[in-house]
């Protein structure tokens, strides 16, 4: 059995390109960023509100 | 490496699925180009005017947050709407290289991106500034990306008549943000815009008319005609000059804003008159002077009433005096 596995040609999968990972790693940035001024957002948010953030008027 | 490449014996449906698994080559402005930016701007304007002139006083910080929330609502109907109309979008010379038609971006990544953008827009502003701006946004995204997009765009040429109150609410979620409620003021700045887009984009399509008909856009000079249209164009711009002043006329807006409401009113219905008067060879110089000229008309009538507030010269929304929000 181990045999005829190693005997297989090992199939490399999708091979991203430079380019690919080039944008890839833009998305990356792009999204950890947004991420992080969301975070800032909210944080800031709540402070001015303060207790009243858990208020939900209509 | 394209996978697709290595499989060009596959039948077109299984090469639409293996399409779909090729690495994205999406990078992050193509997102951002998903959102409209332009279409964001005067949107983020239009509001802030909105929030500015209400009455009642929001924190800067939540302003901001509303702001943002309002921005980010726009971008995802923005990304409905391309992820909607890639197959016309390919056809035109003016939406060819966005996103999807260019191939950088896949439809289900930018209809992904909307869902998100869209849910967080809605959720947050409703719970950090109220629930009626909420609803707002969620009825001005659901009104931008299904009533017009879906619906209207392919089979009315009134498509951008009433499809454009999606690009005049946005004023109104700035006063609903401040206030929690709907003025008669923000109704007559929804109104603006509502008038104003006709002539704005009917003027746009008079320069695009072949670009449309090829991709079967029903805009009004494909199915009407030119001269139709140039019509149509001159009596909105005749509605839309006094509405445009009727914030002074009504005692919301000062002397300054109605001296420019009316100069930009009475310059639109000339431009508008010229167009409708002039031979179908000097049509097209005309029509990009007047879409050039509406663009700068809306953003100073709202400049103007932001200015007036911004120095104290006339409280928006207190006419005689009175509050009427």
């Amino acid at each position: 059995m181990s045999l005829v596995m190693d005997q297989q040609p090992i199939e490399p999968g999708i091979v991203l390109t430079e380019e690919q990972k080039r944008r890839r790693r833009g998305r990356s940035i792009a999204i950890a960023l947004a991420l992080g001024v969301f975070v800032i957002l909210i944080f800031a948010v709540t402070l001015v509100k303060g207790p009243g953030v858990l208020v939900r008027p209509m | 490496m394209s996978i697709l490449s290595e499989r060009a014996d596959l039948a077109p449906g299984l090469q639409r699925e293996v399409a779909c698994a090729e690495p994205s080559m999406a990078g992050a402005g193509d997102y951002l180009a998903l959102m409209k930016p332009r279409v964001m701007s005067l949107v983020v304007f239009t509001a802030l005017v909105g929030l500015v002139v209400a009455p009642g006083h929001l924190h800067p910080v939540l302003a901001f947050f509303a702001l943002i929330c309002i921005a980010v609502g726009a971008g995802a109907a923005g990304a409905f709407n391309m992820w909607y109309d890639a197959d016309i979008d390919v056809l035109m010379e003016r939406t060819a290289d966005r996103p999807i038609p260019a191939g950088r971006v896949k439809p289900g990544e930018a209809l992904a991106f909307g869902v998100v953008l869209a849910g967080f827009s809605v959720v947050f502003l409703g719970l950090m500034i109220n629930w009626l701006a909420a609803g707002l946004l969620a009825f001005t995204i659901f009104f931008y990306a299904v009533i017009y997009t879906m619906w209207l765009k392919r089979w009315t040429p009134q498509n951008i008549v009433i499809g454009g109150a999606a690009g005049a609410f946005p004023p109104m979620i700035g006063w609903a943000a401040a206030t929690g409620g709907i003025g008669l003021e923000s109704v007559l700045l929804f109104l603006i815009i509502f008038f104003w887009t006709p002539p704005h984009f009917w003027a746009l399509s008079l320069f695009r008319m072949d670009e449309y008909a090829r991709a079967g856009v029903p805009m009004l000079p494909v199915v009407s005609g030119v001269a139709e249209t140039r019509r149509q164009i001159l009596l909105y711009s005749l509605v839309l000059a006094p509405i445009g002043a009727a914030p002074w006329l009504l005692g919301y807006a000062g002397l300054a804003y109605g001296v420019i409401a009316t100069l930009g009113g009475v310059l639109m219905v000339a431009l508008a008159w010229q167009l409708y008067k002039a031979p179908a060879a000097a049509m097209e110089p005309i029509a990009k002077r007047l879409f050039g000229i509406s663009i700068l008309y809306l953003f100073v009538l709202f400049a103007a009433i932001l200015i007036e507030r911004g120095l104290g010269l006339q409280q928006f929304g207190t006419p005689f005096g009175l509050v009427l929000a």
